[in-house]
């Protein structure tokens, strides 16, 4: 009984099913943790958490000078930009919206730049349902790879404030 | 006061006017741990309604259809119902259940009233700060306290309050151990149930040292005596008190588990060594648990995320499998010692499903193994993260180990509290049948509602799907909506069974009939075995019911494991 102090000599190995459940549940395990490192080789979705530390006021000025580089157009006083393929891309996070809307091409690979001016944000990718954390201070550098096309909508799913449920940005690949 | 000692092997070291005998158990009670059980157990119950309330207040308002608050209100109330459940609801109880795991099952009186005076009122300031601070409008930060977003110091202040309080407890019931053993109150290896409260207990110790580590720079912050608190690093701190905090809630819970196996059933454990070890294997193997809230942060490489959340072949893993596996396997045994030994399930049908404390513990052991621990280990997968970070995939996972795992062990044993230590007996016992299922089912049914609608990209803590007043206009698949209206309705059943729990607990606590002296009625009759089966020894280890159940469970598991990396496959590449 698990109440009572137990009798002497209950240190022994198990039997029957239990013995049997144990090696069960320890090969499951085993496969669980080969299966990320497997991943990591034949997948294609490793984030690394590749990222540097960056100052506010240095992460908005390479934003702008992206924005000036690279306008396209403009959606509601939005900038679009379009990043040159196998180039870098820069998105700020901030009370309450993405900035700039980012244009990208499928098939084509790219650095997108994440980070926040203010609160932490999070970068939700909508429909495909990608998420990343998104903090100020760090430039969090994700190598992307568009394989559909359309408008994706960008949602922040770290609350940051009231104006939280309001913030969202986009990505168009074409 | 007839002297408990002497009905057991070993004198205790109580006083004699000091403790009594259980007339139910024939346990001893230290009545000193028994005033402080209690009095944990009502403030315990006070932060439940309020958290309750905020429970009945967010389905409302997540649920489209009725959308009921404002957005400040909701995440203002968020902010509350996270603290309350998770932390102000759940550490009172767990310390009562330390204090009765040290003081009844060690036969030993409880080591200093001093210090846990110092613990009741130091965890009740400490709540009550938060709670006001929260209410003053000027703490909307949620439970987590991301910096840079800000609090009132006294919010910060209280959760120290809580942790210092919680750890006064915890330390008191160490020293508790610490003298039965030198007194020698007990013979032989301490029972199961006190093994996994040390357990739970060691691991405390480790997640409120990393509360202090993170909450004490942040309280300094928020009054502008520290200039800034790195984000990055207050996220892998703060998940380092934020998540080990749901392994000691396992643990207790664990514990819980056997101790209600044995009081409603009889539950008897296979092989102690193996229940044991998978306590140890909690305390060894707990990862540096914030990985699994860092997955997709940037500030820590793709190496460190991949070893910390799977580190020693998912040994912790390991351990609650094999809990899910000795637990049922132990009340099999019992049942099956009884007699009930037709086929496969024969002991599974003849169980005391009329006796809350069983109904309450066993649906706790299926919704937190089916339901949280593989869901849990799914979004805890480096890459698979992707597809879950802050989505409501995440509270439908949690909400189906700390509410349909941690909070229904806790009711189903607290059925049994109330006759035991509070001497009182239950009114509506019809009700209290029945509240064990309609809590079960309800957070079972949000939970399900949450994990789709959080598939279809739903974020947690967000207060609107419309996403009114947006520059860039968003909406979400219609599927989406359906599964917040089954993730509302669920809420909704959910809380009417909590409500139940509360009104049931608070009539039998102030206003029951006193039973003193006398024997708790038993929630079931036992029924008799049938006549023709042979009663197998209770020796006999065989759990072919417990087998297949387990089969099923690891079924279960790889199919939904193996769906997510082909979920997984089919988004953008990224590196």
């Amino acid at each position: 009984m698990s109440i009572h102090n137990p009798p002497a000599g209950w240190f022994k190995a198990p039997t029957g099913a239990e013995r049997l459940w144990v090696g069960l549940a320890l090969s499951w395990c085993i496969i669980m943790s080969v299966a990320m490192p497997y991943w990591h080789f034949y997948g294609k979705q490793n984030p690394t958490g590749e990222s540097y530390k960056v100052s506010v006021q240095d992460f908005g000025q390479r934003v702008g000078e992206f924005v000036r580089a690279h306008q396209v157009g403009d959606e509601k006083g939005i900038p679009i930009v379009e990043v040159p393929p196998g180039g870098d891309g820069y998105m700020l996070a901030r009370m309450w919206s993405f900035y700039p809307i980012l244009k990208l091409k499928k098939g084509q690979t790219y650095r997108l730049h994440l980070s926040s001016s203010d609160l932490q944000h999070g970068f939700s990718l909508q429909p495909l349902n990608m998420n990343f954390q998104v903090l100020p201070g760090y430039d969090h550098v994700l190598t992307i790879r568009p394989t559909s096309t359309g408008i994706f909508p960008i949602i922040c799913n770290e609350f940051c404030g009231i104006g939280h449920h309001a913030m969202t940005g986009r990505i168009i690949v074409e | 006061m007839a002297s408990a000692v002497e009905s057991l092997p070993v004198s205790g070291n109580h006083d004699t006017s000091e403790v009594r005998t259980c007339e139910t158990t024939t346990l001893p009670v230290c009545l000193t741990a028994q005033q402080f059980i209690r009095w944990h157990a009502v403030v315990a119950v006070v932060f439940l309604l309020v958290g309750g309330i905020g429970a009945l207040l967010l389905g409302l308002t997540r649920w489209p259809a009725v959308h009921l608050l404002d957005a400040q209100w909701y995440y203002r109330i968020l902010t509350l119902h996270g603290l309350n459940m998770l932390i102000f609801w759940i550490l009172n109880f767990e310390i009562a259940v330390l204090y009765f795991a040290g003081t009844s099952l060690l036969n030993s009186r409880l080591a200093s009233k001093k210090a846990a005076w110092a613990c009741f009122v130091l965890m009740l300031v400490g709540a009550v700060m938060v709670d006001v601070a929260i209410m003053q409008g000027k703490s909307d930060v949620l439970m987590t306290s991301y910096v840079p977003l800000k609090a009132e110091p006294h919010f910060y202040l209280g959760i120290i309050l809580v942790a210092v309080g919680t750890l006064i407890g915890v330390i008191n019931f160490f020293a508790t151990v610490y003298i039965a053993k030198r007194d020698n109150t007990y013979e032989g290896s301490v029972p199961l149930i006190v093994f996994g409260a040390i357990a739970a207990a060691i691991i405390a110790v480790v997640t409120l040292l990393h509360g202090a580590v993170v909450m004490i720079p942040t309280w300094l912050w928020s009054m502008g005596l520290l200039e800034n608190v790195d984000p990055a690093w207050y996220r892998i701190t703060w998940w380092g008190l934020g998540h080990m905090s749901q392994q000691v809630n396992v643990c207790a819970m664990v514990s819980i588990w056997y101790l209600m196996g044995t009081l409603t059933v009889g539950a008897k454990p296979l092989n102690q060594a193996v229940c044991r070890g998978a306590f140890v294997l909690y305390i060894l193997f707990i990862n540096i648990a914030s990985a699994h809230h860092l997955l997709v942060d940037p500030g820590v490489g793709a190496g460190w995320k991949i070893w910390n959340t799977s580190y020693a072949m998912y040994l912790a893993v390991l351990a609650s499998m094999i809990h899910g596996f000795t637990v049922p396997a132990s009340v099999e045994v019992g049942m099956r010692a009884k007699g009930f030994t037709r086929g496969l399930f024969g002991w599974l049908a003849a169980a005391p499903w009329s006796n809350p404390g069983f109904s309450g513990f066993f649906l706790s052991v299926i919704i937190f193994g089916f339901g949280g621990g593989i869901t849990g280990v799914v979004l805890g997968t480096q890459q698979i993260n992707i597809m879950a970070h802050n989505t409501l995939r995440i509270p439908g996972h949690f909400h189906v180990t700390v509410v349909g795992g941690t909070t229904l062990a806790f009711m189903a044993l607290t059925y049994y509290v109330v006759p035991l230590l509070f001497q009182r007996d239950f009114y509506g016992k019809a009700l209290c049948r029945l509240q064990p299922y309609v809590f079960g089912g309800g957070i079972t049914l949000m939970a399900l509602g949450m994990s789709f609608a959080g598939s279809y990209g739903v974020p947690r803590r967000h207060w609107d799907v419309e996403f009114t007043g947006s520059q860039l206009a968003m909406g979400f698949d219609s599927g989406a909506y359906t599964m917040l209206g089954v993730m509302g309705i669920g809420s909704l059943i959910a809380v009417v069974g909590l409500f139940m729990f509360i009104l049931l607990v608070v009539a039998a606590v102030f206003v029951g009939p006193k039973i003193d002296g006398q024997a708790m009625k038993p929630w079931h009759e036992e029924r008799q075995a049938p006549a023709d089966a042979a009663a197998v020894d209770e020796d006999d280890h065989r759990t072919p019911g417990t087998l297949v159940l387990a089969l099923v469970f690891l079924l279960t598991f790889a199919v939904y494991y193996f769906a997510n990396w082909m979920w997984l496959a089919d988004v953008w590449e990224v590196r």
